[in-house]
């Protein structure tokens, strides 16, 4: 028997806050190693720029299927 | 490398985790009274308990070189029952005579009521009395904020002395206020509902070393005593020496705890010579 949405809510609610808060946290590590070095605007690194692609997936497209799969996608060298 | 793991719940874990403490260093634990996983019904099953905890577990570690201290106290949770609370609060002065007893904790909020006030009250007045010092757990998930700050203004309206208070389980929206005030604060390192050790590691960057302990509050939910560990070696990755590290997890215990004499383990200083050797 598959679960209700409910139950698998209650199974990954706290996983996916974890998850959540460890990401805002590795942010605001690197920023803060960046101004610790007194670097000036934001760091660029492409990876950077792939996280943010990623976060920007999940929020603006949140309502569309195969989250994981497109993150994957966009992690990928396709070249 | 040493640590004392300063919260840490042994009855609900094994003699394994004893001897694995000390093969990774644990020299001293610490253990608050909670909550046992269920209401308990009488005084005497709390009297039990701290018996339990003052007499039987530092046997039990003693076997595999680890000290233990314990703290007595009406937990937050069964802080609900007034009647049972203020009888079990009566019979714990007879405790803090014991050789391992430190104080009173851990007591403050779970879902900020105001039969939890009164208690907590009436423990923290009962532990100036007796110059006990304190322990305080603040509540989990959504309601710490709420129960953080309630802690602070009934505190605030009694005569504390905010260098023998921990105030426990902080994390980065809570620790600013308690620190700011004199107390000192705790990160308990959990698997996925409380402070993970990158982001223990985070706020000691942020916040310094002064006041902050680390602990695992290993228990018998989903806890693991060696997250406790994994912050030791995440804070030595990002560059830390042993000693600033000892600094943390083995002398800020041994200061706080050691506002009780009965806590006899000293801060300790590597010789220069030995810094930058790894965990
Ligand atoms: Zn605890």
């Amino acid at each position: 028997m598959m679960q209700t949405a409910l139950q698998v809510l209650d199974r990954e609610y706290l996983e996916a806050r974890c998850a959540l808060l460890e990401l805002a946290a590795a942010l605001d590590r690197i920023d803060r190693a960046h101004d610790h070095e007194g670097g000036t605007g934001d760091l660029n690194d492409s990876r950077l720029e792939l996280l943010n692609q990623a976060i920007r997936t999940l929020s603006e497209e949140s309502h569309l299927p195969n989250r994981s799969e497109r993150l994957l996608l966009l992690f990928s060298d396709l070249g | 490398m040493q640590i004392i793991q300063p919260h840490y719940h042994a009855i609900a874990r094994t003699a394994q985790d004893y001897e694995r403490m000390a093969m990774s260093g644990v020299v001293a634990v610490a253990e608050p009274a909670f909550w046992a996983g269920f209401d308990r019904l009488y005084p005497e099953t709390f009297i039990d308990y701290f018996h339990q905890i003052s007499e039987f577990e530092p046997t039990r570690a003693a076997e595999y070189g680890i000290k233990h201290y314990c703290w007595v106290a009406v937990n937050p949770k069964e802080a609900e029952n007034p009647k049972l609370s203020h009888e079990v609060i009566k019979h714990m002065p007879e405790f803090y005579k014991k050789p391992t007893v430190l104080g009173v904790g851990e007591i403050g909020f779970h879902k900020t009521t105001k039969n939890e006030e009164e208690i907590f009250e009436a423990q923290v007045e009962q532990a100036i009395k007796y110059d006990q010092l304190i322990l305080i757990h603040t509540p989990h998930l959504q309601d710490k904020v709420r129960g953080t700050k309630r802690t602070l203004e009934v505190l605030s309206h009694m005569n504390v002395n905010p260098e023998r208070v921990w105030i426990d389980h902080v994390e980065e929206h809570t620790i600013r206020e308690p620190l700011e005030a004199g107390y000192w604060v705790g990160f308990t390192l959990y698997p996925i509902t409380k402070c993970s050790p990158k982001r223990a590691v985070d706020m000691l960057e942020m916040y310094g070393h002064e006041r902050i302990l680390v602990n695992s509050s290993a228990d018998w939910g989903p806890s693991d005593p060696f997250t406790l560990q994994q912050c030791v070696v995440q804070f030595r990755a990002r560059g830390y020496s042993v000693q600033d590290a000892i600094e943390i997890f083995h002398n800020n215990p041994a200061r706080f705890l050691g506002q009780n004499p009965k806590f006899d383990i000293k801060p300790i200083q590597l010789e220069a010579i030995e810094e930058n050797v790894p965990v």
